[in-house]
Order: structure tokens, then sequence, then C-alpha cells
């Protein structure tokens, strides 16, 4: 029977169809380039919002990572706003990046997302600027919270927690601590084949760039092709790529040295230790934001003005154990815990000393680039 | 019937591969201790743990109710497009188009949806999962029914025509009851599939209606923990006994000869 | 399952069909059996992927997002030998993992296939079971059997052997696709063995033909639609992952449906993620034509 003759036309109709909608799509929507010109792009088309509306009648829906608020969120809100709160939970920000651009309605109100992340949705003209007359808490943030380059002034974004990245390691394992970007990259012979580095693009560039002394926003392709070659030349070296479970592979000694985020090294703990490398690192910050599609804004700033109050701030600093931009809530947190824990001693000045993460726009491709020429060389 | 002695190695390595992870988790779900890597002694309080943890009840409510309603959804159209396709139609492209969910890479149907949800501007939901677990139950439910179709009398077909029937009353009396064994294995292949899928879940869901293998997947990021392991048990468990419930009502093995 | 072979059968009883079917009873009939389910398809399927295909010709927006002006440099990109390797070697590993899933899964098939009807179902169910955990689970489970600090490495270990670094190669990789998609070869194997007729194999061996030969020029050629099909059931989810590789790959390597992801979710660059969408659905095109092909000869 002649199945292939009919077979081969199905890639062609559906060529066909394609290019038929894809003309039909050029007229009907809007596009995204327009955002192309500087400026926050959301401020131009900020909604009314009503002081004084009654929040009982709102209902939130939040995304956030696990175990990134307190499991009785819900309930202290509906307490305090008289809201019913709904928390969802995201991976990463790549997962929630793609559903909030996709131009489905996903029926979420504020979600959590990085730095360079909010920026990214607030160019594509998906959030509502912060009202800061509906967050009166914003004072207790100190002021160099509202220093940060992706969002200069908090227009769309309000900072939820903050650090750096450097390297967590065994002190029991290791004859001599690790000081420099260069002992992750080519390590001594103690730690061959048991380091592991981060996959995420910008993070797995952070080592190299900082090593060569470049900009973590580099957009150079010279510099950029630098790092590939010292990322390609720290390969061999290398137990994997490995964002989420360093932590245990520390605990275990599956590992003996780490790329983690500050809070995420649990130097609490005996025989680990974390370290900001002298060549220096960067600034992240994990921040809230309003998104324009939702359907209740009031509520979404009481909701931010909320987790701004210093107790509830304070919580995550104590259980995320990152450190928080807020003075009243690091105040609150226990001496004791704090005198553990690298990522919370680390005054704002100490933080601001790291380069902080932007979105690079097309630039930002070369990113991924570099990370796909790096997974993909055997 | 002559059974050559060597073939036994592979089929038992085949069976011993496929069930030393699983004898691992199950294992691993009654440690008293959190590691997932080292057995500190018998307990049962993982599955005390996961009794409590609302998140993943949600998720295999949610899971439960997309599974259900698209395997209704696609055995009725998976059935009538197999007849369709079996009786009233030549075309090889129609063919093709029928089986090409069962084999396009989960992913790419996965992006295609979202892509789609979002060009129509569509409020994701539970509905927007269920309507894409549709798409390759589909597929797998008309091949099963195919499969089913060659093997039918087609010439009580005809003499229910030829006698005058309708084309309904023909289906009805005539295909539909030889079809029961093959329309039931395609749905339970159908709910199987649907159960456990993860990508296309991923990409079409709600943030605030997950399913269980989003929740799964936002648990274990972070490394597996006994709790999973003691809900991969359970669900190990439960399935278990489904297929055997379904074993003894429709004789399974016919659906795949 | 088995749409190949379903067209022999099929095609003798057409013949018949046409005759003794009216021309309208015939329209209807497409209409309320074909109809539900092929509009079904066309939204939920062919629009959806005519759209993933439309936007290869447009570009990515400064944050993301799609800008519709026409351009060709995706198809520029994706001649990148960067790309291309990355095309060749998930060809390679999803092969490799093709061809041990048919080696392992044909003999089980065949054993299946002869066992009492009791075993016969057991052993069926035994195969598909592993499929209703969660796949994510099942594959940490392998993670705990093989990491430096695991399973398999203390009891190495009691024997005075090890450790032994087995995770984060390619061939970890390989292992967990042959894990995940066996079951998916083992059932239409067993289905195109159960079909065979046992005497066409007693004549062989009565006209003297040894087992191997009986094998070779009888089995063999018989089963050969369940092969390709068993294969490109293996092969498609093979060639498309990209949690196997991230997770029991140690992110070291990538494969195809890696670099996709990416393109999506990290990049933002819907444009270049569906070029390569349709890189992956061509090298899938050209397969399922040569089983149309290799099912058309047997």
């Amino acid at each position: 029977m002649p199945r292939s003759r009919y077979t081969r036309r199905l890639p062609a109709a559906a060529l066909a169809a394609g290019l038929a909608l894809a003309v039909s799509a050029c007229g009907g929507e809007a596009a995204d380039d327009t955002t192309a010109a500087a400026g926050p792009a959301a401020s131009a088309s900020s909604a009314q919002l009503d002081p004084n509306a009654d929040l009982s009648k709102q209902s939130l829906a939040i995304s956030v990572w696990d175990g990134y608020t307190p499991k009785e969120l819900p309930q202290q809100v509906k307490e305090k706003l008289k809201t019913e709160l709904k928390v969802t939970l995201h991976a990463n920000n790549e997962e929630i990046m793609a559903k909030l651009t996709s131009g489905t309605d996903t029926g979420l109100d504020v979600a959590f997302v990085s730095g360079q992340y909010a920026q990214a949705l607030n160019e594509a003209g998906l959030l509502e600027p912060i009202h800061p007359e509906l967050v009166p808490n914003l004072a207790n943030l100190f002021p160099e919270a509202k220093e940060l380059s992706y969002d200069k002034g908090n227009v769309f974004s309000v900072p939820y927690t903050w650090g750096t990245t450097g390297i967590c390691y065994r002190t029991d394992l290791l004859k001599t601590p690790p000081t420099s970007w260069n002992d992750l990259l080519s390590p001594p012979a103690d730690a061959k084949g048991k380091v592991t580095m981060m996959i995420t693009e910008r993070w797995l560039a952070l080592p190299a760039i900082k090593a060569l002394g470049y900009s973590v926003n580099t957009r150079s392709d010279e510099e950029i092709a630098k790092v590939k070659e010292k990322l390609l030349a720290a390969k061999p070296n290398l137990l994997a790529y490995d964002d989420t479970t360093f932590r245990d592979r520390l605990k275990k000694g599956e590992a003996v040295m780490v790329e983690a985020w500050d809070g995420w090294c649990p130097a609490g703990e005996k025989n680990i230790d974390f370290v900001v490398p002298k060549e220096g690192s960067d600034l992240w910050v994990d921040t809230m934001v309003v998104l324009k599609s939702s359907k209740n804004k009031e509520a979404a700033h009481a909701f931010i003005n909320y987790i701004l109050d210093p107790k509830v701030h304070g919580w995550a600093a104590s259980n995320i154990l990152y450190g928080v931009p807020n003075k009243a809530a690091m105040d609150l947190v226990d001496p004791e815990l704090k005198a553990s824990m690298p990522s919370l001693q680390m005054t704002p000045s100490q933080l601001l000393q790291g380069e902080s993460i932007i979105d690079l726009g097309e630039d930002s491709v070369k990113f991924t680039r570099l990370a796909t020429e790096v997974a993909a060389q055997q | 019937m002559r059974r050559p002695r060597l073939l036994y190695v592979p089929f038992w390595m085949t069976y011993v591969f496929l069930y030393a992870p699983i004898a691992v988790l199950v294992v691993m779900s009654f440690n008293s201790g959190d590691s997932p890597y080292s057995f500190d002694g018998f307990s049962l309080k993982w599955y005390g743990e996961l009794a409590g943890n609302a998140e993943i009840g949600k998720g295999l409510v949610n899971t439960l109710l997309v599974a259900a309603g698209s395997t209704v959804l696609a055995t009725a159209l998976g059935t009538l497009l197999a007849v369709g396709l079996a009786r009233y139609s030549r075309s090889k492209v129609l063919d093709a188009i029928g089986v090409l969910p069962a084999v396009l890479p989960d992913l790419v149907l996965a992006i295609g949806l979202l892509v789609f949800y979002g060009t129509v501007k569509m409020t994701l939901g539970l509905h927007s999962v269920l309507l894409a677990h549709t798409v390759f139950g589909m597929a797998f439910v008309a091949a099963v029914v195919r499969t089913r179709l060659t093997h039918a009398d087609f010439s009580l077909e005809e003499a229910s025509r030829d006698l005058g029937a309708t084309p309904a009353t023909t289906f009805f009396r005539i295909t539909l009851p030889q079809l029961v064994p093959g329309i039931a294995a395609g749905a339970l292949l159908a709910f199987t599939l649907s159960v456990d899928e993860f990508v296309i879940a991923f990409f079409t869901a709600a943030p605030t209606e997950p399913t269980l293998p989003i929740v799964i997947y936002s648990m274990v990021r972070f490394g597996v923990t006994p709790e999973i392991n003691a809900l991969a048990t359970l669900l190990l468990a439960v399935s278990f006994t489904v297929v055997i419930v379904a074993q003894r009502m429709t004789r399974l093995t016919e659906s795949f000869t | 399952m088995t749409g190949s072979t379903v067209s022999g059968a099929a095609a003798v009883s057409r013949s018949r069909r046409s005759r003794a079917l009216g021309r309208r009873s015939r329209a209807i009939g497409r209409l309320v059996f074909l109809g539900p389910g092929l509009a079904y398809l066309i939204v939920l399927l062919l629009v959806p992927l005519a759209l993933i295909l439309s936007y290869t010709v447009f570009r990515r927006g400064r944050f993301g997002g799609v800008v519709y002006e026409a351009t060709g440099e995706n198809f520029t990109r994706l001649l990148d030998p960067l790309y291309l390797d990355v095309i060749v070697s998930s060809l390679k590993l999803a092969t490799i993992a093709t061809v041990i899933a048919l080696l392992v899964g044909y003999p089980t098939a065949y054993l299946i296939a002869q066992l009492p009807r009791k075993w016969k179902t057991i052993a069926l169910v035994a195969i598909v079971l592993p499929f209703w955990t969660n796949f994510l689970v099942r594959v940490y489970a392998w993670i705990v059997l093989l990491s430096g600090p695991g399973l398999v490495n203390s009891a190495l270990g009691d024997l005075g052997l090890g450790p032994f670094e087995f995770l984060y190669n390619q061939g970890t990789i390989v292992t967990g696709l042959v894990y995940s998609y066996l079951p998916l070869m083992v059932l239409p194997l067993y289905a195109a063995i159960e079909k065979l007729d046992p005497q066409l194999r007693e004549a062989s061996a009565n006209l003297g033909a040894r087992p191997a030969r009986t094998f070779v020029s009888v089995t063999l050629p018989l089963t050969l639609p369940g092969v390709v099909t068993g294969c490109l059931f293996v092969f498609v989810p093979s060639f498309g992952n990209f949690v196997i590789p991230e997770l029991l790959g140690g992110g070291r390597s990538i494969m195809v449906g890696n670099l996709i992801r990416d393109q999506f979710l990290k990049a933002r660059d819907w444009p270049f993620g569906s070029t390569l969408t349709l890189a992956l659905l061509a090298v899938l095109i050209v397969l399922l034509l040569l089983q149309a092909w290799s099912a058309r000869r047997a």
C-alpha cells in the first residue's frame, strides 16, 4: 500500500496551515517590541486603585518557590486582611516565566521571581507598577534596597530576599579552604571530580566571569568566548552540574566543594563553611511583583505590605536563611542563628558590592548559547 | 513448544531491571530516618506525613479528575475515530493524523498547546490539562480499538445493513458490543498515561491547579524524600489492585493481539 | 499500538464494504464517526503544531515573546555545528537505547508469548506495572541505587570493591532511557510474536532448518512490523527526552529535548525553539516514512 505518498503530504499541509495562521497573527497581535522604548513600560498605564477597597471581597492567588513562605500564610492573611489566599508553587523562574509570558490567563495576582525576571516581565508590559501609597511598609526596607539596578526605586517590584553566590565546602575533606573562583574551576587534587557548579546559565557563567575579572552583565562576545574556554576546561573535574541538590551532596561527602547561593549553604553544620571568593560575586534578589492581569490589585498590594511587616519578613530570614532587605526584620533574627550563617551576616553595603544581575535583552541569548556549548561538549 | 534456555537470561534481566529501582523505593518508604541513601530502621511515619500533606492530596484529586475526564472524552472520540477510519475512510493522511499524537514527543505537544492556549487567550485550569490529555489519549484508544476491529466479524455488519438497519443501529447493536474489550483496554491505557503524564500537564496546567506529577516534581527537585517514596509505594499498590481488577473484567491480553 | 499491522486485513474488507454501502449512508457515517475526532485533532493538535511551525519564520523580542517580522535567521542558526552536534548525539543515544531495548525486549516478548495463558497475563501486567508509579520517582530511585554513597556502591564496598562513579555520564542516560521505555518495546513485539503461526516454524524445522535459520528466515521477517513499531515507541520519546539527561546525566550531556526546552524556557526564544522543534519533527517524519516502507515490504 502506498502509505508513504500520503504521509509525505502531511508536513506540507501543516506548513501551509501554519503560514495562513501566521499571517492572521500578524494582524491580530500587538508587537512585543513596543517595549523597546527606554524606561519602565508599566508606569505608562498604572491602574487607579482604591485605597479603601473592601479586601474581604477580593481573593489572591500567588505563585512562589516551595518553602519560601510560611505554611500558615493563608490563615494569617485571612485573619489580617480578610482576603482568601491561595498559594501555588513553582520550581524555578523559568517555569513561572513560561506561564506568565504565554498569553494565557494564569489567574495569578502576585508572583515571586528573581530581579532580572521581574525586569523582563515589566518590559513585556505584564506588571502593574507598585503603588507605594498602598505599601506603607516599604519604609522598613534598607535604603540600599531601592538601589537595585534591575529596578531602581522599586517601581515594579518589591525585594523579598537577597544574597550572593559563593563556594560552599567541606572543611574536613579539603586540605586548604578555597578563596578564589579558580579553586572551584581548577580544583586541587583532593577535590577533583567532587565539585558541582550550577546549571542555570547566569550562575553557570559566574565563576569564570569573575575569575577573569569581567562584569556579570557582560555582553562582549570576546569575553563570553573566554568564559566558555574556562568553563570547558573546568568540566572534566566536575561531578555534575546541579543547582538543587548540591546541599545533600556536600553533606554526604559526594561533593566537597560546590557553587552555592549563600543561604543554601548549610554553613551552620559541622565541617561545612561558605566563602565569597576574593574576585567578588553577584547580588541576586528575589522579588514580589503584581501582575497587570490581576483583578485584585488592592489586595495584592495589601499582601505585599503584610509581607514587609518585620515579623512576617523576619520569618523568611530565620527559615529560608537568606538575608531580607528589611532592617526591622533582620533585627528580629535570633543572634545565635545569625552568627552561624554567613548569609545573615552580610550587611546591605557588603551585598551591594556584588554586581546585580540584570536581564540583557537580546544579548541574553548569548548566555543560553554558552550554556548549551558547555553542556554539549563531551 | 520448545523454549530455548538461553532466552531466559534476557527475560529475567528485563524483570530485574524493571523492578530493582521499584524495590529500592518501596523499601526506602519504610525508612525511619530521612536519608534517601541509608536504611536506618523500620517506620511508618512517612505514610503518616503523607496523609497530612494537603498539597499532595489536592494534586491527587486533580490528577484523578483530569484522568477520569480525559479518559471519558478520549474513549468516546477515539472509538468513533477508530470505526470511522476502519470503515469509512481510506485516507492514509487521516490514518497518519490519528496516530500522530501517539508518536509526537510530549514536549512538542505541550509547547504547541501552550502557544495555542496563549493565542486564543484561554484561562488555564484543570480543563486545559484535560483537553490536552484527551489528544494523546484518543490516539491510543483509537489504535487499540482499531486492532480489535480487525478481529470483529464484518459480515455481521453487512448483514445488518442489508436487512435495512440504519448505520446508528448497526453501530450500537452489532459493532459496539464486539468492541467492548478493546474499548475497555484503550480506556485503561488512556487513564494510565494521563495519571503519570508530566510534561504536557506542566505546561498546560494553571499554577493554582497542579496535578500530582507536578506536585511531585516541585518536591523532588530538592532531592527525593522518604515521603515521596511512600507516595510512590501507595500509588503502586493502588495501581496493582486496579490492574488485577481490570484484568479480571476485560482480559487485557486480548487487546494486544 | 498496531497501526501498521491493521492495513492488510482492512484492505480486504474494504473492497467488500464499498459495494454494500450506499453513498448517502457512507457520507453520514463519515460525518458521525470521523467528524468529532478529526475536528478535535485539528483544533488541539494540528493548529497548535501549525502555530509552532509559523513561529520559525519570526524572531525573538528583546525580552522574550515573538516579533512578527519575517526572517530566515532561525534556519541559519539551525545549521550551526553546535546544534547539529547535539542532534547527532541525541540520535546516537536514542539509537543505542533503542537497540539495547530491542535486544533485551525481543527475547522477553518471545518467551512471554509462549508462556501458559495464566502466566502470560501476569508477565504482561508486570511489564506495564512500573508505568504506574511516578516517572520522576523511578528515575530518582536509580540515583539512590547508583550514586557514590548509594546502595550498589555500599554492596560493592562490603566486597572490598569501589566506590565507583556510575552516575552522570552517557551510559547512565542510556540506562535511564532503556529503563523508561522498555515496556513500550515489549508490548508491540509481544503482539507481533503472539500472532505467529507455530506451524510455520515447525514446517521450517521439518524441512531441516536449524533454529537459528528458522528464526532469521521465518520468525524475524514475520515479526518485523512489531520490531519497527517497538523501535519507534522507544526511539521517539528517547529522542525528545530532557529529564533523564538532566537527572541521570548530571547535566553534563544534553539532548535535543534539552535544547528545545532551554530555548522555550531559559532563552525565551520561542521562534528558535520552534525551529528546533521542526528539526526534531523532520527527523521523526523520516523515521515514520522508513517504518511505512518496511511495513509495506513486510
